[in-house]
């Protein structure tokens, strides 16, 4: 698959430099994200000690404590998507597939659920069931399929009465092996263009969290709690707010400006939002 | 016919390159012709011979980035692009293909044919509901008054038709081009079209190029037939020597399709020279 | 129409059901009851206030008990601020929700549909390009980064506006939560106007406007924009969820006394009524919400006439 010339390419590159440097700086670096450290309070960005970023009140580094917050950032929105993903592909296949009553009931049940004020849900949710952060990738992942299970519905709908589908019904094939091999493969674009909506969103929504006070519990950051963290203290270290914002907003913006080029190439019919 | 009135549309050696095609692939390739007041000028071709995209470039619509050249006179002056704009819809006026989509379903009947009227008729605007109706009227089509208060969607296509007639009839042009005007109806509805399209010649004076596929619309209307491929004109002459004697490969194969299609090929009573 | 308006907010009735009843049972699954924060409560105190609460009764009782409220419109007392009832916090805390709101979707669509029109008419020119990535740079910074960058730029360095502080709805205090909340939406809104605009005037009865002679301004206005609006007023359903949730966001980081504040220090201090309250009437609100955008789609496209 030629990708070269349609992605646009900083983007790429600085989503793979930030992916790089979230797995290798925390370890490269001697300095502990959460061990606070009494005589390097406040220090600004300084080449010298290697506090490329300078240090918090803690003294802790400012750039390790970034990293790891880039981490679980990442880790929460490819886990959470990915089970958005499983859910959203299982109902929309079944729905689209089998048709009629389940279909509609099915469907019926995802218009309810789409009503609902989510994040008010989720906060509920972390908030009762403790910090864990596999609780946090359900809880967000439980809450995104929706979009995905009506697409994959229409798409899987519309893929049943073309000829290859009819041919497998008619050379015996039960439903359940029709569904894996020749409708699942068929859904992959779908798929990859959903997959680029979702990952923002979800780090989104799992900064929002943490910026609240919710999800990754410390000694783990996210990006979201440094925000806070750093907004809290703007006034008088404006760079503890800054550098996180910062790095979130070119996380986001990258993913966005990848997400568009791979729909643009993969359905090209799609609007680029 | 006076010799020294020049005629009402003279074209000399037109050619039309898309946008971003550099050299050659032209889609209208040095086309000259010339129409009288009052004649009915056929252009035959099949689908990709470029004959929508010369009437486009007639009007100045050509698509934006493409390359124009050559020369349109209206009544023996040059047309600037500007110009073009000032004719259209008052004594040029276009009928496009299908008309579903040729009308704007979000405004009513009544708005899309007064507005032309509002446009080049500014000082006689209290008229413009009246000469709606009397249009409505002229093509046949049955409560007028009604219809004018309706949408695009609640008319049939053939009523469609009529009223995209209507419409550029309005301002009373002087050259109707009509671009495929029976291909999307059905048989009936089609010779009501084609008469109509003939009274009005009788009426009003008006000239009349007709672009079509089929050969058995121009048996019945035209005078004169020009017949195009890969946007070069490959033949042209009277419609009663055209039909007699095709010269061209094009030519014997459109006649070859209408007569498959049992349409009787004889040419119209009134026409040729 | 009224039949349409009826038959939706009925249809909604499941919804509401399920959001109550998932809440209502979610909040009274986790560890830990609403008052443990309190621990000077003494033992004998606090059996007395549970009894009060009616926390000791069994918890589907709780819940017929909760819903029969619900239905009289009573949303039951709160469990923080001990002599109020939610009603009462609610009816403090909900203009502010609806005033920020509705302003800032009014700015959104004030920017975004000229910002989204400029970038489509000027197609791949400097200027569409600019206002793209603009956009795209509004979508990916969240409300919760941009109101501390606001506050740091405007209040703390330039001391032009207030850094916080409803102070009773004067309007120099709305400005920065305002348009720090309607940032992404008008990022949204552009792009989603763009993109309809330049599929519109694709359309073929766009060229038949041309061939009519018309003005560029008249196709303009009178034949594309309207279509081209279309999915803008979709949209603006699902934007109000996001609304909502943005304000949570808002109100925290400007310290304003809304309903977004209440909930999220209801669902620290297991305040079940306040927190039911609020996701009860969020769910309301964008039933609400929903059920404009489709009455204003109605409107406009005459082609779905109720």
């Amino acid at each position: 698959m030629n990708l070269g010339r349609s992605l646009p390419r900083w983007s790429l590159g600085i989503l793979l430099g930030l992916v790089l440097a979230a797995l290798i700086v925390p370890w490269l670096s001697p300095y502990s994200y959460y061990a606070p450290s009494w005589d390097e309070i406040d220090l600004g960005p300084h080449w010298h000690s290697g506090h490329l970023l300078g240090t918090d009140d803690l003294g802790r580094d400012l750039l390790v404590r970034l990293m790891w917050g880039l981490r679980i950032s990442l880790l929460v929105a490819v886990c959470a998507s990915l089970t958005s993903l499983l859910i959203g592909v299982l109902w929309g296949v079944t729905a689209g597939f089998i048709g009629g009553r389940v279909d509609a009931w099915l469907m019926r049940a995802v218009d309810v659920l789409y009503s609902l004020p989510f994040i008010p849900l989720v906060v509920v949710l972390t908030v009762l069931f403790g910090r864990d952060l596999v609780l946090l990738f359900i809880a967000i992942g439980a809450v995104s399929w929706l979009d995905i299970a009506r697409i994959v519905r229409g798409q899987t709908r519309s893929l049943r009465e073309r000829d290859f589908i009819v041919a497998a019904r008619v050379g015996g094939m039960t439903d359940a092996q029709i569904m894996r091999r020749h409708v699942l493969p068929n859904l992959a674009g779908i798929i990859i263009v959903y997959l680029t909506l979702t990952i923002p969103s979800v780090i989104l929504t799992e900064a929002f969290l943490g910026y609240l006070g919710l999800g990754a519990q410390a000694p783990l950051t996210s990006l979201g709690t440094l925000i806070a963290d750093g907004a809290s203290q703007m006034r008088a270290r404006p760079r503890l707010l800054i550098c996180p914002a910062v790095l979130l907003a070119v996380l986001v913006y990258c993913c966005n400006r990848l997400g568009d080029a791979l729909r643009d190439r993969f359905d090209p019919a799609s609007q680029s939002l | 016919m006076n010799s020294t009135t020049p005629p009402l549309l003279q074209v000399n050696a037109l050619s039309v390159s898309p946008a971003g095609v550099q050299g050659g692939a032209r889609v209208v390739d040095a086309v000259s012709l010339q129409v009288q007041r009052g004649r009915i000028l056929g252009i035959a071709g099949e689908s990709g011979c470029g004959k929508t995209q010369l009437l486009l470039a007639l009007l100045g619509l050509s698509p934006r980035g493409a390359r124009v050249q050559g020369q349109v006179l209206w009544q023996g002056q040059a047309l600037p692009a500007q110009g073009a704009a000032r004719l259209r819809g008052d004594r040029i006026a276009m009928v496009f293909q299908d008309p579903m989509t040729a009308l704007n379903p979000y405004l009513t009947i009544a708005t899309q044919l007064c507005e032309v009227w509002h446009r080049h008729r500014p000082g006689a605007r209290a008229q413009a509901n009246s000469r709606a109706l009397e249009m409505l009227q002229a093509v046949g089509i049955d409560q007028p008054s009604r219809r004018l208060k309706q949408y695009p969607h609640q008319l049939s296509g053939g009523m469609r038709q009529r009223v995209m007639l209507a419409m550029a009839l309005m301002c009373e042009p002087d050259l109707l081009l009509a671009d495929e005007p029976t291909t999307s109806l059905d048989v009936t509805v089609q010779a009501q079209i084609l008469d109509l399209l003939l009274q009005l010649r009788e009426r009003l004076g008006m000239a009349l190029i007709v672009v079509t596929h089929d050969m058995g619309v121009l048996a019945q209307l035209a005078d004169e037939v020009l017949v195009m491929e890969s946007g070069r004109v490959v033949e042209h002459g009277s419609t009663s020597q055209v039909f007699a004697v095709p010269q061209a490969l094009a030519t014997q194969r459109l006649l070859e399709a209408a007569r498959r299609l049992d349409i009787s090929a004889a040419p119209a009573a009134g026409g040729g020279t | 129409m009224l039949r349409f308006i009826a038959w939706r907010l009925l249809a909604a009735l499941p919804t509401l059901a399920v959001i109550i009843t998932l809440a209502f049972f979610l909040l009274h699954a986790a560890p830990g009851g609403p008052f443990d924060a309190d621990k000077a409560m003494v033992p004998e105190i606090r059996t007395v206030i549970e009894a009060r609460y009616h926390l000791d009764e069994p918890v589907a009782l709780q819940y017929l008990r909760y819903v029969g409220g619900i239905v009289r419109g009573d949303f039951g007392p709160s469990f923080q601020y001990q002599n109020t009832s939610v009603n009462e916090l609610i009816a403090q805390g909900l203009p502010i929700d609806l005033t920020i709101g509705t302003l800032a979707l009014l700015l959104a669509l004030l920017l975004g549909v000229p910002l989204g029109m400029v970038a489509a008419l000027r197609r791949n020119s400097l200027a569409d390009r600019a206002c793209t990535a603009l956009a795209l740079l509004g979508l990916s910074l969240p409300v919760y980064v941009t109101a501390p960058l606001l506050i740091l730029l405007f209040a703390v360095t330039l001391h032009w506006l207030p850094a916080g502080d409803w102070g009773e709805g004067a309007w120099r205090n709305l400005v920065l939560p305002v348009v720090a909340l309607s940032l992404p939406y008008v990022a949204y809104i552009a792009r989603l106007l763009r993109a309809s605009l330049l599929e519109v005037l694709q359309a073929p009865y766009i060229r038949t406007a041309w061939a009519k002679g018309l003005s560029g301004s008249q196709v303009l206005w009178r034949h594309a924009l309207r279509p081209a609006l279309l999915p803008v007023v979709a949209f603006l359903g699902p934007a109000s969820v996001g609304l909502i949730t943005g304000s949570i966001a808002i109100e925290t980081s400007f310290g304003l006394p809304g309903l977004g504040r209440y909930f999220v220090d209801g669902a620290f201090n297991r305040d079940y009524t306040l927190v039911m309250g609020v996701t009860i009437l969020y769910g309301v609100l964008i039933v609400l919400a929903n059920l404009a955008a489709d009455l204003l789609q109605a409107w406009l496209d005459p082609k779905v006439r109720l």
